[in-house]
């Protein structure tokens, strides 16, 4: 077994018993990188020097005998759209090529606390705006397990890079799915903790009340150890929840008896690929074996949700993104007058997907259409919340695909946004309702991956972890290999 | 056809907030500093970075609500005021829209003998912008353009009245008192000069008698009390010539040349900005607790209507010293402690309204720069009244304290000022002079009146003028 297809844990165990160095298992890594990357194309930027140094600290530290947490020596990738101290941070966007950010992400920080070793940065959907990564102002990337398909997006690089072995976990970030989806696709499981639960602070902003960081990794322990360093209060966000942190692990018990699921009919319906919906059937068969029960519910306003999202993201990016204006740092295109220098500044800098948001944003919070459109929206937004909690009145946890279909042709959906949109279908009715949901590889497609969504209560993350650690002790669907790795084994 | 107008005035007043630190990070908000140096990653709006809310500032905004007659939001929270300009790092400012923290309040005026009630629409709270620095005279046609963001991100209350004010000298006189009350609350430095109270007016005419509102004008870039009254005065005449020639006044924003004593325009209103405002999704809503509130409002300071009203009660001073001397809390508190120890009120308020603020406006001081302590100054009208120096002699002493500070004795010992009214002492002198002078004697004893003047002369210039006249005279005639 290489190196480069183990888990954290497994890895961590290896590390413990000196039967590896960190220093070894991060060249395996970015060997790794340059063996497959050419094809995947999940990095913006390696940071192999840096992570040599860093592996080699905490070898230094296991030599001294220190007892070290579980991420210490394992090499990991971040999206590029959180800050790392004095290593680029362009949110795949060319108006931010050269910019290197004075600080870290909260994180940043806590990972590299707890000695994980930061591999470089991932590619992303151009300010973590699309579903398929292909968006990116610089190039797109490629889903491990079929080239010609896309990796899903934004987080397509991390969730493409853990997939690939060319990152033992990474981070991504899900505004409207962002996580979900490239794990769905590239066979890895992705996590979109509850609004508050993992400090924003350093993640650069594409919808603010939606935004959220979460772990992409190859197995639920994985999952939870990560989000046993990334959660938790940071005074330095405002929106960040000042609430308890429980170790995760404790809820990766092979049981889910007397579990209630419900699952979504309005998620099951129309739109959707048969055979991912006898996928998420399978899930649900499989739970129930367990001991879970599994009923039909109905969440009415689901519907409203992707029309309620695209005036929301749009609308709040298009004030979060007025910064990148060619002022302070970035990209600035010379220009007669300062009218023409922003104008110039952003028309070259911003890509195709971020210019259509930017303005559908500020048509929404237009003087005229506010009410309209915004402040609509808002007020659908509470409904599809409310949706949600009426739900979870009665179950633990919802079970829905993750996508509608399985992954794309890359170029497919490319000249037309609307389709694209309807990726996140799924997702998206989570981020507004600000509660977590996990996606885990649960069946193929031909040949490429089906993720199932496992939606939950705020800050009940652990019932998640519950629900989906069983899953993937009760079958042998959660672990798909992509193709590109066992080429490259042969 | 000739007729009469009125001037109907309102007016916005940003005061910056003299918190230790910024509305959204921790950085210093101290006036002044080499360009960029009071900066953060938060307040310089990199990307990636949140808002933290100084908690500080909203105490002191609603302090100011309490004592503007507010009433204080139960919720209220920040918006986004999105517009681009190089000074304004997020290219929005962090504002609030239509849940202020305070609203509907008023503050009493004196107008026309009386006292008028201006009422106050709103104060909010705000992130003050950065500073630019032009290569020429407009960011437009300038080669370039130097940032300086160490003013970004302090914290900003705008107090919003509502129309009205009738006249320049009303809007002069609301500006004044709010400026006082501010300063009683010390919630800002209240130095227009350096930009922390900065007002806008905005001016309208409209037919005398007549309700509606006509169309307005508003006038920016006024940094000190005199150049608000004329602007105003300015704008309602220029507006007023208009109207009778028949034309129409149109909407637009102008700004006051101080030199040439005109307002010239900025900017129409087929350019104003649509400012697209909505919740800022990184800061959460404020909560108030209304006994929170409450407990503010027991602790807010004795207001300068109140004190003044206790100057004329208790101390039994004159409506105009008490007026002047309440008008600023540092000068009434000055007043009250040297009162405390010298109780004669109205000769304190004399020497405060007449000899300090002379020298205080000669020297361009603040009354806070003042040097003299007050207990010193009590000491040295005691040593007038009990005629231990003449009248003139503690104005001079005044003087030397308000320079060096230091106690009247000090003063007077090391320049030798007491007077001499030793009997003993100033005998041996006068003796001397007599003496020594046998002919103005000769000349006053053979009835010459003149020739006493010429002997006290010899005595004042024997004791360096420190004789006491009186006894000098006394013992001259005592002795011839
Ligand atoms: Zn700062």
């Amino acid at each position: 077994m290489s190196l480069t297809s183990l888990t954290a844990h497994e890895l961590g165990e290896l590390l413990n018993k000196r039967e590896i160095s960190s220093v070894e298992l991060t060249k395996a890594y970015l060997r790794r990188i340059e063996e497959v990357d050419d094809q995947v194309r999940a990095f913006l930027t390696v940071t192999g020097d840096l992570a040599l140094k860093q592996a080699a600290e905490t070898d230094e530290k296991r030599a001294r005998g220190e007892k070290l947490p579980p991420l210490a020596g394992i090499p990991m990738a971040m999206k590029d759209n959180m800050c790392t101290k004095g290593i680029k941070t362009t949110c795949a966007s060319r108006i931010l090529y050269n910019f290197i950010p004075p600080y870290d992400a909260a994180v940043t920080e806590r990972l590299l606390a707890a000695g994980a070793v930061l591999l470089g940065k991932c590619n992303l959907d151009e300010f973590a705006m699309g579903s398929s990564t292909e968006n990116s102002g610089f190039f797109a990337t490629r889903n491990p397990h079929d080239l010609r398909a896309v990796p899903g997006g934004s987080s397509g690089g991390s969730a493409a890079a853990v997939a690939a072995g060319e990152a033992v976990f990474a981070l991504g970030s899900d505004t409207g799915g962002s996580i979900r989806l490239p794990a769905a696709f590239c066979g890895v499981i992705g996590l979109k903790p509850t609004y508050g639960r993992v400090s924003r602070y350093g993640l650069v902003a594409y919808a603010s009340s939606l935004d959220q960081i979460g772990p992409l990794t190859r197995d639920m322990r994985d999952c939870a150890l990560v989000m046993n360093v990334i959660a938790g209060h940071d005074k330095r966000d405002s929106t960040s929840a000042p609430l308890e942190v429980p170790d995760y692990t404790r809820f990766l018990v092979d049981d889910v008896r007397g579990l209630k699921i419900g699952l979504p009919r309005e998620y099951l319906g129309e739109g959707l690929d048969d055979e991912v919906r006898g996928w998420v059937k399978r899930a649900a068969e499989t739970l129930e074996k367990l001991g879970a029960v599994c009923e039909e519910v109905s969440l009415p306003h689901t519907r409203y949700a992707l029309p309620t999202y695209y005036i929301i993201a749009p609308a709040e990016a298009s004030s979060n993104l007025a910064r990148y204006d060619g002022v302070q740092y970035g990209l600035r295109v010379e220009a007669g007058d300062i009218v023409s220098m922003y104008s110039k500044t952003r028309s070259q800098g911003f890509g195709e997907e971020v210019k259509r948001r930017i303005m559908l944003g500020t048509y929404a919070l237009s003087s005229g259409y506010y009410d309209a459109y915004y402040l609509k929206a808002m007020k659908v937004r509470t409904l599809v919340k409310r949706d949600f909690d009426l739900a979870f009145e009665k179950y633990d946890c919802l079970l829905t695909p993750t996508s509608p279909t399985p992954a794309f042709e890359a170029g497919e959906k490319t000249a037309d946004p609307l389709t694209m949109y309807l990726s996140d279908v799924c997702t998206i009715p989570v981020n507004l309702a600000g509660i977590p949901a996990l996606s885990i590889p649960f069946g193929l497609v031909g040949g490429r991956p089906v993720g199932v969504q496992l939606i939950g209560k705020a800050f009940d993350e652990g019932t998640l972890m519950r629900a989906g650690y069983a899953l993937e002790q009760g079958t042998d669907l959660t672990r798909p290999r992509p193709v590109l790795e066992r080429t490259v084994e042969e | 056809m000739n007729r009469q107008y009125e001037t109907v005035i309102g007016l916005e007043i940003h005061v910056e907030l003299k918190t230790i630190t910024k509305i959204f990070c921790s950085c210093p908000t101290a006036f002044g500093g080499e360009a960029n140096t009071h900066v953060c990653p938060v307040c310089l709006g990199l990307p990636g970075v949140l808002p933290v809310f100084n908690e500080k500032v909203l105490e002191f905004a609603v302090k100011a609500g309490l004592a503007l007659n507010c009433e204080i939001a139960s919720f209220s929270k920040f918006d986004r005021k999105n517009y681009y300009y190089p000074d304004l790092p997020k290219n929005y400012q962090i504002s609030q829209y239509d849940l202020p923290i305070c609203r509907n309040g008023f503050l009493e005026i004196n107008s026309g003998g009386g006292t008028k009630r201006i009422g106050i629409t709103r104060v909010h709270m705000e992130e003050d912008a950065g500073k630019l620095l032009h290569g020429s005279s407009s960011i437009v046609t300038s080669g370039y353009s130097l940032v300086d963001l160490n003013r970004t991100g302090v914290p900003l209350i705008e107090i919003v009245s509502e129309p009205d004010l009738r006249s320049a000298e009303e809007a002069r006189a609301y500006m004044e008192k709010l400026r006082s009350i501010l300063e009683y609350l010390d919630v800002s430095d209240v130095k227009m000069e350096q930009g922390s109270l900065r007002c806008d007016a905005n001016v309208s005419l409209r037919p005398l008698g007549t309700e509606g509102l006509g169309t307005k004008t508003e006038v920016k870039n006024m940094n000190s009390f005199r150049s608000l009254q004329r602007a105003v005065e300015y704008e309602a005449k220029r507006q007023r010539e208009i109207l009778e020639e028949g034309g129409r006044v149109i909407q637009e924003t102008r700004s006051w040349d101080e030199e040439r004593g005109v307002t010239v325009s900025l900017r129409s209103k087929e350019e104003a900005h649509d400012y697209r405002y909505f919740p800022d999704p990184d800061l959460v809503p404020i909560v108030i607790d209304p006994g929170w509130v409450a407990k503010l409002k027991a602790s807010l300071p004795e207001l300068p209507d109140a004190r003044k009203e206790r100057l004329v009660r208790e101390m039994g001073l004159p409506e105009y010293d008490a007026s002047i001397i309440t008008g600023s809390r540092d000068l009434a508190d000055y007043f009250d402690a040297v009162a405390a120890e010298f109780n004669e009120p109205k000769t304190v308020s004399n020497w405060l309204m007449g000899e300090l603020l002379r020298l205080l406006n000669a020297s361009g001081m603040e009354m806070r720069e003042n040097k003299i302590a007050p207990a010193d100054l009590a000491a040295l009208l005691k040593l007038q009244a009990s005629g231990a120096i003449s009248g003139k002699m503690a104005k001079a002493v005044f003087e030397e304290m308000f320079a060096t500070g230091k106690s009247p004795e000090t003063i007077i010992s090391e320049q030798g000022l007491a007077q001499i009214s030793d009997e003993g002492a100033l005998a041996a002198i006068v003796d001397k002079v007599i003496a020594g002078n046998p002919g103005p004697v000769a000349d006053y004893k053979s009835g010459k009146e003149k020739a006493m003047g010429f002997l006290v002369g010899q005595v004042m210039k024997e004791t360096k003028g420190q004789a006491n006249p009186g006894l000098v005279n006394k013992l001259l005639k005592e002795r011839l």
